[in-house]
This record gives structure tokens, C-alpha cells and sequence, in this order.
């Protein structure tokens, strides 16, 4: 699935016609890291900026899916677009992946104003919430008001995916009690709203209870949601962690956002019209204290950073001349006579207009 | 021979005739041979499987028939795909189907069709042949 320049323009002018096989298409390309994939998010940065970005993640079965078509309806009855991302993992031994969140979905599936993409991690560390963010960054250019992205909240990188979004919904249920000291380690760090789902049954209300205490304990100067304690990705700021002062939004306490805890039946959509408003609340937050901006600044500094790693690789190593340079230096490695650290200083210094992309001296 | 990324697949269980165990048997064994599969469950219409095919960009599409209603469904679900410009789309599958259905659908541009008792692992093997195939002719 690659694009050569004539076919990605024929692909983006379906695109931009708000053709779903064209959208589905670049998602693809995109998410295989085809040929093309660069030149087609550049002709799609223009458009993006727009979509609020959500994310959903909590335990295996907390009701996730349904909770997210819940949102997704809600959404269409405001007359808002959604596009959702929902991410399933890959078996590490076969490399194929089941991807059965759609199965929840089915009441909004038919609606065009809503989008469903199913995702496998494919055991790409950091590199899945590289793609899930260029995901959605598709979705934003396409024209959705929303972007929703269900991941399972088990592991390192589908936490990272969470915390791609503007704000991270953690959905838990009344059994998630008993497991609530290794949850607050990760899910806690990143929730801006929590839900408590499935509170038809006994144990929802202790255990909202019980997270509420524990928001209060952490909630002191160290807490404080905003962009440069998320970041994208890539810290390269080491900007201050502390929340900018005065932010009075709405359902904000203080001048640092504490998480609202809620309760919900995602099942009957008890509980749906709080989490959109807490939804809504953190966003006012976010832009009252420019955390929001902060958070877009953050990710398209991340976004230059990958751009670039990979292009530097790829001019280095790519180059034939480069290559057979670092051959010719083995030797002299080898016999202690330079090191491999005198070597890669060498090797940058000789490297000057191959990295400015200025081709290289030598004629090939 | 490796793929250049996993084969994605839709597989969905139309009608409305009881149980899904055929297809999730179905899923777990594509899962198991290395594929991404989509799986939309119970009752769905041809536009919901032609919907959901187009949005998750598959390559291949199985349904699980044992209603009968095969000669409707397949060629509606291929329609579709087509409408929406997926003319490339392998739409395959099994049930309860006479051979010389599955011949008539077959010159109508459905795939291959197996049979009640037959192992997965046929259809395994004749979803990764024509994938590998289109590869080919793509470079
Ligand atoms: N009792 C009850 N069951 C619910 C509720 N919400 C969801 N469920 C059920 O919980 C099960 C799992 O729901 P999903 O929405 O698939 O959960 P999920 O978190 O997306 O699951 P994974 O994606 O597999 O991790 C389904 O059988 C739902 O019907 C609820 O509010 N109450
Ligand atoms: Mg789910």
C-alpha cells in the first residue's frame, strides 16, 4: 500500500471529496509507514487543528467500546462529527491481532457522520502512539469535531497512546477496587476524568469514594494536568511541571485540574451527559490556562523531532560513501588505535552537507 | 516470503440464524495465522459489513452463511464495496452452499467458498496465496 506521487494525489483529491475508502486508505498507508506517508500528512497538516482528541482507556472489559459509542452518540445529537481509533493488541507469538471493538459500536456504525478504525498494536513500542497520533491527526484533516482513541490500559505504550489526547477519560468498574494500588501508579497519572462504569452493580459508589480521597492526597502543587506534564512523546523541553496559575474554569479547583470522579452505566447511557460535561469542563480548562496550546505546541515539537530522527538515519546510512568510510575505519578500531567514540565525532564532522541535505562530494 | 504488513481481515456473520461459533472460529484461526481480523459479530447486513470493510481499509472479507440467503448476500455486499470504489476487496466465506451456487457466484466475482466440515486452515492457505499474489502484481 504505497503511494507514488500521481496515485496520492488522486488520493488525497478523494480525500479531500470526504470519500470514507479514501480516508480509510490514507489511514492505512499511514499506519504501515508506507511510501508516501510523509508527503501525505504534510498536505494534511493544513487542515488539522480542529478535532478535540479524547481519549478512552482503563482495564480489559470496563466497557470501553461502550462507553465510547455512548460518547459518539451523544456527540451526533449535538450535530458534532466523531472519528474513533480503537486499539486492540497484537499477539507477540503469531503477529495477527482480533479486533472486536466494533462489535459495541454497532448503533453508530451505519451513521456517516461517524468513523470506526480498528488498530493492532504491532508490538510497535513508542512507535504506536507515534502512528496513533498521526492517526488521528488524519481524522482532524478529514473534518471530525471529535477524535476518540480506545486503547486497553495495560501497558506502557497504551498508556503513552492515552496520553496523546487532549484529555484522557480512565474507565474503571466496581471490581477494579481490589487492584486500585497497581492502577494509580499508571491509570491515575493520566486521567483528567474518571468514570467509574458499570455502576448497576454493587461496589461503584465505594469505590468512587475511595478515588476521590486519593485525588485529594495527590492533589497538592505536584498535580497539575497541563502540556508540559503530558508532553507527546518526546520531552525535549524540560519545561516546569507546575500548572500555570489562575486557571478557574469551570469544574477546576484552584488554579491545578483536579480529575472529576463519575459514575456511568455505559450499558443503558446513565451517566453520559456528566461525562460530557466534565469533557467539556476540562477543555475550558485547558484553554483558560493555555494548556491547550501548550499540549498542540508539545506534539508538534515531538512531531519535528521523530520527522527529523528518522530523516538523519536515513541520509546517513543510506549513503554508500558513508558506509564504506566507517568499513575503512574497523581496522583501526580494532587494533586500539582510534576508538568508536573518536570515530562517530569523525564520522559527524565528515558528515556536515550530507546532513544539510546537500548531497554528497563525491560523485557516485 | 513475508508480507510486507499483516493481512487484514472483515469477518462477519449476516442473517439472522442463531450462534456466531463458526465465525469466531473462523477469527481465532486467521488471528492464529498471523492476520488482523476484524470481527463485527452477530446479524449484520450487507451494509453494515460493506460500511465496516470500507472504514477498516480490509483486504479480504469472510461471511459465515447458514441461512440460505448466500445468493442475495454475497453479490449485495460485493455491490457495495464496489459503489464505494473497493473493486479489490476478496470477498470470501463458507456455509451451507451448493456447488453450483458457489460456481454461479463465483463467475459474479465472489472468491473461493468452503463448505460446511471444511479446516480452516484451507482457507488460511487460500486467503495468504491471493494475498501474495496481489502483492506481486502491485511491485
Ligand atoms: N453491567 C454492565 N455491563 C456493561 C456496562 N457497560 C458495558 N458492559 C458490558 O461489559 C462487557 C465489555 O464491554 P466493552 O465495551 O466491550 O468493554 P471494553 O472495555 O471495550 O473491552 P475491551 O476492549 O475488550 O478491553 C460487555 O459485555 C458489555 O455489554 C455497564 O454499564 N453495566
Ligand atoms: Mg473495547
Amino acid at each position: 500500500m504505497s503511494a507514488a506521487p500521481a496515485a496520492s494525489d488522486r488520493l488525497l483529491a478523494d480525500f479531500a471529496a470526504r470519500k470514507p475508502a479514501a480516508l480509510a486508505r490514507v489511514i492505512s498507508i499511514v499506519e504501515n509507514r508506507g511510501a508516501g506517508s510523509a508527503r501525505l500528512l504534510a498536505a494534511l497538516h493544513g487542515a488539522t487543528g480542529h478535532a478535540r482528541r479524547i481519549g478512552i482507556t482503563g482495564p480489559p472489559g470496563a466497557g470501553k467500546s461502550t462507553l465510547v459509542a455512548q460518547l459518539v452518540r451523544a456527540y451526533r445529537s449535538r450535530g458534532l462529527t466523531a472519528g474513533v481509533v480503537a486499539v486492540d493488541p497484537t499477539s507477540a507469538f503469531t503477529g495477527g491481532a482480533l479486533l472486536g471493538d466494533r462489535i459495541r459500536m454497532e448503533a453508530v456504525a451505519l451513521d456517516p457522520g461517524v468513523y470506526i478504525r480498528s488498530l493492532a498494536t504491532r508490538g510497535a513500542l513508542g512507535g504506536l502512539s507515534a502512528a496513533t497520533r498521526e492517526i488521528a491527526d488524519v481524522l482532524d484533516a478529514y473534518g471530525f469535531d471529535r477524535v476518540l482513541v480506545e486503547t486497553v490500559g495495560v501497558g506502557q505504550s497504551e498508556l503513552e497512546v492515552a496520553r496523546t489526547a487532549d484529555s484522557c477519560v480512565v474507565v474503571l468498574v466496581p471490581e477494579s477496587g481490589d487492584a486500585i494500588q497497581t492502577l494509580k501508579a499508571g491509570l491515575m497519572e493520566i486521567a483528567d476524568v474518571l468514570v467509574v462504569n458499570k455502576a448497576d452493580r454493587p461496589g461503584a459508589d465505594r469505590l468512587r469514594a475511595e478515588l476521590k480521597v486519593m485525588l485529594q492526597v495527590r492533589s497538592g502543587p505536584r498535580r497539575g494536568q497541563t502540556a508540559s506534564s503530558r508532553g507527546a512523546g518526546t520531552d525535549l523541553s524540560g519545561e516546569p511541571a507546575d500548572p500555570p496559575e489562575g486557571g478557574g474554569a469551570e469544574g477546576a479547583h484552584g488554579s491545578s485540574w483536579v480529575p472529576p470522579v463519575l459514575t456511568a452505566v455505559a450499558a443503558d447511557g446513565t451517566g453520559i451527559p456528566e461525562l460530557l460535561g466534565a469533557l467539556d469542563s476540562h477543555h475550558d480548562y485547558l484553554v483558560a490556562t493555555g494548556g491547550l496550546a501548550e499540549q498542540r505546541q508539545a506534539r508538534l515539537r515531538a512531531r519535528v523531532a521523530e520527522v527529523v530522527d528518522l530523516e538523519l538515519r536515513a541520509r546517513l546510512w543510506g549513503d554508500a560513501a558513508t558506509t564504506a568510510w566507517l568499513e575503512g575505519r574497523l581496522a583501526a578500531m580494532d587494533s586500539g588505535e582510534t576508538t568508536p567514540f573518536d570515530v562517530a565525532r569523525e564520522l559527524l564532522k565528515r558528515s556536515g552537507r550530507l546532513l544539510a541535505g546537500e548531497g554528497d562530494d563525491a560523485p557516485r | 516470503m513475508t508480507a510486507s504488513r499483516p493481512i487484514r481481515v472483515l469477518v462477519a456473520k449476516p442473517g439472522l440464524d442463531g450462534h456466531d461459533r463458526g465465525a469466531k472460529v473462523v477469527a481465532a484461526a486467521l488471528r492464529d495465522a498471523g492476520m488482523e481480523v476484524v470481527y463485527t459479530g452477530l446479524h449484520q447486513t450487507p451494509e453494515m459489513i460493506a460500511t465496516a470493510a470500507i472504514q477498516e481499509d480490509v483486504d479480504v472479507v469472510g461471511l459465515s452463511i447458514l441461512s440460505g440467503a448466500h445468493m442475495t448476500l454475497f453479490p449485495r455486499v460485493l455491490q457495495l464495496l464496489h459503489e464505494q470504489g473497493r473493486d479489490d476487496v476478496l470477498v470470501t466465506g463458507g456455509g451451507i452452499i451448493p456447488q453450483e451456487d458457489m460456481n454461479t457466484l463465483h463467475r459474479q466475482g465472489v472468491g473461493k467458498l468452503f463448505g460446511p466440515g471444511t479446516s480452516t486452515s484451507d482457507l488460511v492457505r487460500y486467503i495468504q496465496d491471493w494475498f501474495a499474489q496481489r502483492e506481486r502484481q502491485e511491485a
